[in-house]
């Protein structure tokens, strides 16, 4: 039952996660916090486990949920949820609409579409960082979180780290400070 | 029918070993698509695998997940499709498991738990970095301006389920850019992609 749960939970999510596996964040999220399955913080380490593997961070985060839940045949039925769709549009796109991308109607989509996924992922950055602790009021423990955010957006956009690689190094840093 | 499943697997095995390069996200596998499936084996042309990266991009789900399967599809009908998927898929499918399997193990540990306090912080700066390099291609104008504004409030004080959100964004899309051209505007719906080194680089931070 639990199987077919996590199935079909990420099936559904896997229909609708255009733009990146990014703006699927807050809807994994809102599903498993939902169901009881985990909390924000649970799930922001989930997202860094994804982000630590190859592959796309939403199809990783769904595997990890499965796994957490329901170990290996958990991370199997979460994981081809997460992947059927992909399988079934391809096959319907390939079939029918070869030339979708140049569809008038597809291009007008999604000019309404990706600042909807941008506010999706603006809203998913401040209810992480609300339930991590780095807008708690301030103390040297909220500061020294917030310096950590600002560094590794630093080394994202201006010196192009790899994200793993921000991860890793955030990760040793953080063995250093907090214990 | 033996040649058959010899292709099947052959389609299998090469997308197995692109399998992991994905951690560049769905783009840096372009290289090594164009090297094993245009050059080596002749299953397509450069021109198809510019196409299916297009249709790719427009559809739900991972870019590489989605080009793979169609490059699958294009190369062996719908058994193709599903050896191409599951060859990318299986690699980054075990590596997860594994590193799960490691961090349930682990992280009850202080100096595991420590680092994930500080890794938690980057995570959120991760998301952050997304949304940025997603808004560079999303935020063009005013009008997308205010729907990524609207939809971020909506999802704050309305707390409506994210999936309505996505549906309304494709119906608002379609309705502004029929109402402006209506109404006489001109509307730029895409922003002029310019050198292929920056049209890639928007997509670093999309997850792939």
């Amino acid at each position: 039952m639990i199987l077919f749960e996590l199935f079909w939970m990420f099936l559904l999510i896997g229909f609708v996660s255009f733009g990146g596996g990014y703006a699927m964040i807050p809807v994994i999220e809102m599903e498993v916090i939902n169901k009881g399955w985990m909390t924000t913080q649970q799930f922001t380490d989930v997202i860094a486990i994804a982000g630590m593997s190859p592959g796309p961070i939403a199809t990783n985060s769904a595997i990890f949920v499965g796994y957490q839940i329901n170990g290996i045949t958990g991370a199997i039925a979460a994981g081809l949820g997460m992947v059927i769709p992909s399988l079934l549009l391809v096959i319907i796109i390939a079939t029918f609409f070869y030339r979708i991308s140049k569809n008038k109607h597809v291009e007008s989509a999604f000019y309404g579409l990706r600042p909807i996924i941008t506010g999706l992922i603006g809203y998913a950055a401040i209810k992480f960082a609300i339930s991590n602790h780095l807008l708690d009021s301030f103390s040297w423990y909220s500061g020294s979180l917030l310096a950590i955010f600002a560094l590794s957006l630093f080394s994202l956009i201006k010196l192009r780290l790899h994200p793993a690689l921000v991860i890793v190094m955030s990760g040793v840093l953080g063995a250093a400070i907090y214990s | 029918m033996k040649e058959e499943t010899k292709k099947l697997f052959q389609i299998f095995w090469t997308f197995l070993k692109i399998g992991p390069v994905t951690f560049g996200g769905g783009y840096a596998m372009i290289p090594l698509i164009e090297r094993e499936v245009v050059d080596k084996k002749k299953w397509i042309n450069h021109a198809d695998v510019t196409d299916v990266f297009a249709i790719a991009e427009s559809i739900p789900g991972a870019i590489a997940i989605n080009s793979s399967t169609f490059i699958g599809y294009r190369i062996g009908g719908i058994r193709g499709a599903i050896a191409a998927l599951l060859g990318v898929f299986l690699p980054t499918f075990l590596i997860v498991v594994v590193l799960s399997i490691v961090f349930l193990q682990i992280q009850n540990n202080p100096k595991i738990e420590a680092a994930f306090q500080a890794i938690r912080a980057s995570i959120v700066a991760l998301i952050v970095y997304a949304g940025y390099m997603i808004g560079k291609t999303a935020i063009i104008d005013k009008t997308t301006l205010v729907i990524s504004v609207g939809s971020m409030a909506i999802l704050f004080f309305l707390h409506l389920h994210p999936v309505l959100i996505i549906f309304s964004g494709i119906i608002l899309g379609i309705l502004l850019v029929n109402v402006k051209r209506k109404l006489g505007y001109s509307v730029k719906i895409k922003k002029e992609k310019s050198t292929p080194a920056q049209q890639l680089e928007c997509y670093m931070g999309d997850g792939i």
